[in-house]
């Protein structure tokens, strides 16, 4: 067995961080305590949503004992209070992704709201029959959804980027979708079915010499690995709290600020109003245009502590950390008899999808439950990628930050398990 | 752990998953619902021929899903063929009762014991609540058939 911490890692400043210990890193997560049916909890299923950190679950529970009141309206201290820890929120957020801007940091409820909302302000104000978009065939259902509705709306043109059997993107079929007509580009940056980390470089930059702007579904990537909007270049970027190791009911939509300042409201109510009479209103600048009613303002704090946590561990060694898991779990796996893992994608995350011959992924999830391993069954909210590759369902172990190599062997041997009963 | 584990895949279940019965199409005018479980991607046909009388002389089924499912739906029809849907509908709501409670008694259901017992094999997912809903969709699915649904999800 590989030793389970990863060696000496640089952090995101490029200073050298003491090495990642993984055992001190789970005494930050009360719930790794837990025993499944009298088996300690092995927890694979991360990408589904990630457990809490106490620097997160205490962050709530502080605000709401110390400071909690509504945001943006009060005259009075605690309100002023509550204002200033949900900025300071946002600020974080800022910082965590390298916004040029905290008027770049729209608060949504997770990615699925940041996508919708993009469909329905941009989308329906600036793209009409006949225009295109790109997809791809990684695309998780909320980044293929709410473009339909559009498409059933506007009559746009949805285009679907391929990929090869391996769940690699294909940059030069992709670049070949592009056309005068595209207005947009919406991928994921890391695939949550197969792990695939796609070349968003090449990708915005082919998009924006066509002239298209690109939103990228960060919702797998943000734990993973360190995001720079401003090196990236991208127009929106959307990702979820509860995957970052952060509360539920909150998430992140970043927009260009110039883009952001052509978009029309998305609800409206209030928070987003500057003035409102009878005959109009009129719409305060963003982020606040996109926040109508009262926020998650918990939420929101929770989820700056989440940004402050990974921050702190450093980016650098959860990545370092995780593609070791990465590696030994492949490396376990793709020896067992009959097993096969799907997407073998040249740069991935730490997500491993696989399949047994004779086996479907739902008896595999039952069998490895009573093992006290936590795994999900089934089509990942993916279906037309189940479908390119040929699946109806695969099992999927998605590793974040407190997982172990113990984890892997402890997935590998209830795999054996499997293997026994349907023998 | 392994005793529960081999309570839900018995001999019969691994069996019945591997080479379902009455695994086909019939032709129209057979009755057909679809049924699927969008939590896991799992679909399923059931056709059913009826005859005049209301008898099921023919049922059959095709899809994908994993072993419960298979094998429920395959012991499924290798148990209606021959009954009437009167008693089709009787075995629904039996089997139902008999995946989901522990203390359920075949003799006291109203349908053949004998038919009922061989089913006694999928018990086991009485301990295993969020797979009921394997073991059932063949059922389901063959009562939306006989009355003339077109499609059913078991969530
Ligand atoms: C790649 C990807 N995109 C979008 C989503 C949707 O996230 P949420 O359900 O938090 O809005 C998920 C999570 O399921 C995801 O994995």
């Amino acid at each position: 067995m590989l030793a389970s911490t990863s060696r000496t890692a640089m952090n995101d400043e490029g200073r050298h961080s003491v090495s990642f210990d993984v055992h001190r890193v789970r005494e930050d997560f009360p719930i790794l305590k837990r025993r499944i049916r009298g088996r300690p909890l092995v927890y694979l299923d991360s990408a589904a949503s990630a457990q809490k950190p106490k620097a997160v679950l205490d962050a709530m529970q502080v605000a709401q004992e110390t400071i909690y009141a509504n945001v943006h309206r009060g005259v009075h201290t605690l309100s002023q209070e509550a204002t200033d820890a949900f900025e300071a929120a946002r600020e974080k957020l800022r910082a965590f992704i390298n916004a040029a801007s905290a008027d770049e940091i729209i608060f949504v409820r997770g990615a699925t709201e940041g996508i919708n909302l993009v469909a329905a302000t941009y989308g329906r104000k600036f793209l009409s029959a006949g225009d295109e978009i790109i997809l791809s065939e990684l695309e998780h259902h909320s980044n293929i959804v709410p473009w339909q509705l559009l498409q059933a709306e506007k009559g746009i043109v949805i285009k679907v980027a391929p990929i090869d059997d391996d769940g690699n993107f294909l940059l030069p079929a992709f670049e070949e979708l592009l056309s005068p007509r595209t207005r947009l580009v919406a991928v994921t940056h890391v695939s949550n079915a197969l792990g695939t980390v796609t070349p968003v470089r090449a990708i915005i930059e082919a998009a924006h010499r066509a002239g298209a702007k690109v939103l990228l579904d960060g919702c797998q990537a943000v734990p993973h690995m360190a995001v720079d909007m401003q090196a990236l270049d991208v127009d929106f970027y959307a990702f979820s709290g509860h995957k970052m190791y952060g509360p539920t009911g909150i998430g992140v939509l970043y927009g260009k600020k110039e883009l952001l300042a052509t978009m029309p409201p998305y609800q409206g109510g209030g928070e987003m109003i500057s003035t409102v009479t009878f005959a109009k209103s009129t719409f305060k600048e963003p982020p606040h245009r996109f926040e109508a009613g009262t926020p998650a303002i918990v939420e929101a704090i929770g989820l700056g502590a989440a940004a402050d946590y990974l921050t702190a561990l450093g980016r650098e060694a959860v990545r370092a950390h995780e593609q070791a898991l990465l590696a030994y779990a492949s490396q376990r796996l793709s020896a067992l008899p009959g097993l096969q893992i799907v997407g073998r994608a040249a740069e991935k995350a730490a997500i491993v999808s696989f399949v047994m011959e004779g086996v479907h992924a739902h008896d595999i999830g039952t069998i490895l439950d009573r093992a006290g391993i936590a795994v999900r069954a089934g089509h990942h909210c993916a279906q037309p990628l189940m479908e390119r590759l040929g699946l109806a369902a695969t099992a999927r172990a998605s590793f974040g930050l407190y997982n172990t190599m113990e984890d892997v062997d402890a997935l590998a041997d209830a795999l054996k398990i499997v293997r026994e009963i349907f023998a | 752990m392994l005793d529960e584990l081999r309570e839900l895949y018995q001999e019969v279940i691994l069996d019945h998953g591997r080479s379902p019965r009455n695994f086909r199409r019939l032709a129209e005018p057979a009755r057909h619902a679809h049924g699927q479980n969008p939590m896991c991607g799992d679909t399923l046909d059931v056709y059913l021929k009826i005859g005049a009388d209301g008898t099921i002389e023919d049922v059959a089924f095709e899809g994908k899903g994993c072993a419960i499912s298979m094998a429920s739906a395959s012991l499924m029809t290798e148990t209606l063929k021959g009954r009437q849907i009167t008693e089709a509908e009787r075995m629904f709501d039996a089997f139902h009762r008999l995946c989901t409670e522990e203390s359920f008694d075949a003799a006291t259901a109203g349908v053949d014991e004998d038919a009922l017992e061989r089913l006694q094999v999928l018990a086991g997912v009485r301990a295993f609540p969020v797979r009921v809903k394997c073991a059932t969709l063949a059922w389901h699915t063959m009562k939306a058939a006989i009355e003339g649904g077109a499609a059913v999800t078991t969530e």
